[in-house]
């Protein structure tokens, strides 16, 4: 049967209370999930203080000033700090996202942070996403053509080119997919919202003359239909964009074809 | 899901499995196809249902022996049992991992459903040909 408990040794508990910054009038409480490889212990939750009139805005921010001035063993993935490269998707006050993007005052009350849900934890706030980058490597996200490539550039229309948009701008931060409750149930064998955008994304585009092809590997009551229009995806997507849309649209091609 | 690291396969070969089944897409649009039909047949099938309620044997006979309701009563139940068991298998696909747990209800819900509805058919069948 689907887990709807944690494993006895993912429980979490109440970890390590860090003081509150002297002085400081603005404090906001960050309950951050932490677990170390190294130990057997179970994960816990730690709480740490952050003088808000001291910190930049984001929760990157707070995350930041954490492991420079609080805590260095916090662990966490990030680089762009502008909702571009993906790395710092995690758990946000129930929500996944970006920490980059999400401002503090968006949240009321203590922040939680935890990392993506349902993945393997590596460290702290990092998940284990070797699965879900096989999974877009397996949607072949790179142009296929049987024309032999043309002198200057494959051609696309103005309006071919907009069937693109909203599509191109995902950044393969897998806060949708570690939303979706089918894929957290058959992870395995379902690819999940942000393959399925990636791979409608070269379905619909003009370019590719492998549409067969990618429909063929994609027609799979595991791989395309677990996909019950939950609609977390398009809820969670911190570029606002809409998978669950996308999987509509392959669904919708699969019946073309045979109409 | 598993850990990259608890077994030695690669990455790309968890995840092609065992292929594409290049199937689904008749049981989606046959999953479709039953709910649409059954938005009508479920009101013409329990209107007159509800008005011989408490009237007896001999009202509901009356009302099957009619061609008309005894189709309508026939096509709600072999759709519904059908729309059934198309939504019972996604269930059970969703949420039972065994493989050997899945498989038994997965094929206890074909046989199971199916012996439902030709009860429920030869029911009708039985009083519209004067039972």
């Amino acid at each position: 049967m689907a887990k709807f408990a944690l494993p006895k040794n993912s429980r979490m508990v109440t970890g390590k209370t860090w003081p509150k910054p002297e002085g400081a009038k603005n404090v906001r409480a960050f309950k951050i999930y932490r677990w170390d490889p190294d130990t057997k212990a179970n994960p816990r939750i730690d709480t740490y203080h952050v003088d808000l009139d001291k910190c930049g805005p984001m929760v990157l921010d707070a995350l930041i000033k954490i492991k420079n001035e609080i805590d260095p063993t916090l662990t966490f993935r990030r680089s762009c700090r502008e909702g571009i490269c993906g790395s710092c998707a995690m758990n946000i006050d129930g929500t996944n996202g970006l920490a980059c993007t999400t401002g503090i005052d968006e949240i009321s009350g203590a922040v939680r942070i935890y990392p993506l849900p349902h993945m393997p934890v590596v460290k702290d706030l990092v998940p284990d996403l070797t699965h879900f980058y096989a999974q877009h490597a397996a949607v072949q996200p790179w142009l296929e053509t049987k024309t032999p490539a043309p002198q200057g550039e494959w051609r696309q229309s103005i309006e071919d080119r907009k069937k693109l948009d909203g599509l191109y701008e995902c950044i393969m931060c897998a806060s949708c997919s570690t939303s979706c409750p089918s894929y957290w149930w058959n992870g395995d064998r379902y690819l999940g919202p942000a393959a399925l955008l990636q791979a409608y994304r070269w379905l619909i585009d003009s370019r590719d003359e492998a549409t067969g092809e990618r429909l063929d590997d994609l027609e799979d009551p595991f791989r395309l239909y677990r996909c019950h229009t939950i609609m977390n995806c398009a809820k969670t997507c911190p570029k606002g964009l809409n998978p669950a849309k996308a999987i509509a649209e392959i669904k919708k091609m699969m019946i073309e074809r045979r109409v | 899901m598993t850990s990259a690291n608890s077994d030695l396969r690669t990455p790309a070969n968890r995840v092609l499995g065992l292929g594409s089944a290049k199937d689904g897409v008749g049981h989606w649009w046959a999953q479709r196809l039953s709910s649409v039909a059954l938005i009508p047949l479920t009101f013409l099938f329990v209107i007159p249902l509800a008005g011989v309620i408490g009237e007896g044997f001999d009202a509901v006979r009356a009302l099957y022996q009619q061609p008309y309701h005894a189709i309508i009563a026939i096509l709600f139940l072999a759709v519904t049992f059908w729309h059934h068991q198309q939504g019972l298998q996604v269930v059970i696909e969703d949420y039972v991992h065994g493989k050997g747990s899945r498989t038994i209800m997965l094929v206890l819900n074909s046989l199971v459903t199916v012996a439902l509805a030709v009860i429920g058919i030869f029911s009708v069948a039985k009083i519209a040909f004067g039972g």
